[in-house]
């Protein structure tokens, strides 16, 4: 398998406060990874950390088997054109879509390829067609984000980040602000992603969905990798006290098995 | 009050008029464009945490918007040209006042509005590859402009009216030549009544303009 995102002791400070604490990531393509943790934890920074829109504070970031910045004396100088040019290809989705309000649906996935990518007008629609149609959206092409509802807002932005052709997809909490019934399209639509081998590193609180399409999970705490493991596995017998902690938080009002009748 | 109105005056002194509208166009012109422009640059500058950008902004800003114009435009015109050697004219020293006033006050107009907009935008745009130019220009000014707009169409009635001011160095616009009409006919009263009549003729209809235009761009969300 190729390795596509390496981190190495990656350590990002704010201030006084250290939120990573040396992270050693390793995501080969076509792998669906989660991130798991509680708020706080990291889980977030890391994610922000892998395209640069945190600057890590040590350590270093490989995509694609390249070292992101020069090495200067011992310390790693970041250009921002060549960040530019990473975060192009690093797709990333937010938990508040962020879609751009004065351009159609439309206009919002060939933004990018436009200004960024340089790309024809036509080869940028039709690019944007199919990324629309692949999130099923093909017919609000020319509608204005504030007409959508927040479930076709996020699949939207997916398309967006997919219309850049990325070598990987990062998904920071892409369901928190969601109605609960409108998460189930958007992970239904990561799932396909998934499917099609697209290469995804996930924040997510959807354990089912950890459950069910990743290849591995992580969980973070206090800016460590704390516990790792097949989501099958950690999920349902975790080795430390904090992620079984953190797993008892959440299923604390599940919804009892049905019994046979 | 039976004061006998007599425009006549006025009407035979049409073309002295129309030369100072055409002098307070110009005047407006160029101050409205120079103060705009240059104060979206500082305006910008001001919203860059960098101090090398934030500090000379700020600076400029508190300068150019406590000490009054008419203050500025004899400064320019008197004491500029013994302080440096460099002669003003009454053109120049009026563009000078009312241009670094209305930069000081349209940069915090669009800082503001720059500031308006959700931080998420910025990140969007980072995350697909654009620097901070193209973030600036395709995504939060677009959206930004709108937002500000009634208040940049307030600072351009201001700049407009701030060309009056240009008189008191002799520039050659409306007011200034209401004055001298006035001196030649003795007709105070209709002469300065004619500019009055003159500002409001101009402005007000520009003024409904920019509401409609408001109202168009309103749509587009």
């Amino acid at each position: 398998m190729t390795e596509l995102v390496r981190t190495e002791n990656l350590h990002k400070q704010f201030g006084d406060l250290k939120v990573l604490k040396g992270i050693n990531l390793t995501v080969n393509a076509g792998e669906t990874v989660v991130l798991l943790g509680s708020s706080g934890s990291g889980k977030s920074t890391l994610l922000r950390c892998i395209n640069f829109m945190e600057i890590p504070t040590s350590g270093s970031v490989y995509v694609n088997g390249e070292a992101v910045g020069q090495e200067h004396k011992g310390k790693t100088k970041y250009n921002e054109g060549d960040l530019c040019k990473l975060r192009a290809r690093v797709g990333m989705v937010f938990q508040h879509f962020n879609l751009f309000p004065h351009m159609t649906v439309l206009q919002n996935v060939m933004e990018g390829q436009l200004t960024v990518l340089k790309r024809s007008k036509s080869d940028a629609k039709e690019k944007s067609m199919t990324q629309l149609e692949r999130v099923g959206l093909a017919d609000k092409a020319d509608t204005y984000p504030s007409h959508l509802s927040g479930g076709q807002k996020q699949r939207v932005a997916i398309a967006r980040a997919l219309a850049m052709d990325p070598d990987v997809m990062l998904f920071d909490e892409v369901t928190s602000a969601l109605d609960p019934e409108l998460v189930g399209e958007v992970l239904k639509t990561m799932r396909q992603l998934a499917d099609e081998g697209m290469t995804m590193i996930c924040v997510t609180h959807e354990l089912g969905f950890a459950y069910h399409v990743a290849n591995r999970v992580l969980f973070i705490h206090e800016g460590t990798i704390h516990e790792e493991g097949d989501p099958q596995q950690v999920l349902r017998n975790p080795e430390t006290t904090r992620m079984k902690e953190f797993l008892e938080g959440h299923a604390l009002f599940k919804l009892p098995e049905k019994t046979a009748p | 009050m039976d004061y006998n109105w007599d425009f006549n005056s006025v009407f035979q002194n049409w073309p002295a008029f129309w030369v100072g509208l055409q002098g307070t166009l110009l005047m407006f012109g160029v101050t409205a464009t120079l103060g705009m422009s240059g104060g979206f640059i500082i305006g910008v500058m001001r919203y860059i945490k960098h101090p090398l950008a934030a500090w000379p902004a700020r600076a400029f800003v508190e300068i150019f918007r406590n000490i009054p114009v008419l203050v500025q435009i004899i400064w320019f015109y008197y004491a500029f040209p013994i302080l440096t050697g460099i002669e003003t004219s009454p053109f120049l020293a009026a563009v000078l006042g009312i241009s670094l006033n209305t930069m000081a006050f349209s940069a915090e107009i669009y800082r503001a509005g720059i500031q308006s907009i959700d931080k998420g935008q910025w990140e969007a745009g980072k995350a697909i590859g654009m620097n901070f130019q193209q973030s600036l220009r395709r995504i939060i000014m677009p959206v930004a402009i709108k937002r500000v707009l009634p208040a940049l169409t307030n600072r351009g009635i201001e700049v407009f009216k701030m060309s009056t001011l240009a008189s008191v160095v002799a520039y050659v616009e409306t007011l200034n030549q209401a004055k001298l009409i006035a001196d030649l006919n003795y007709n105070p009263i209709e002469s300065y009544t004619a500019v009055a009549i003159i500002f409001f003729v101009v402005l007000f209809p520009i003024v409904q303009a920019t509401y409609a235009i408001e109202r168009v761009l309103k749509r587009g969300n």
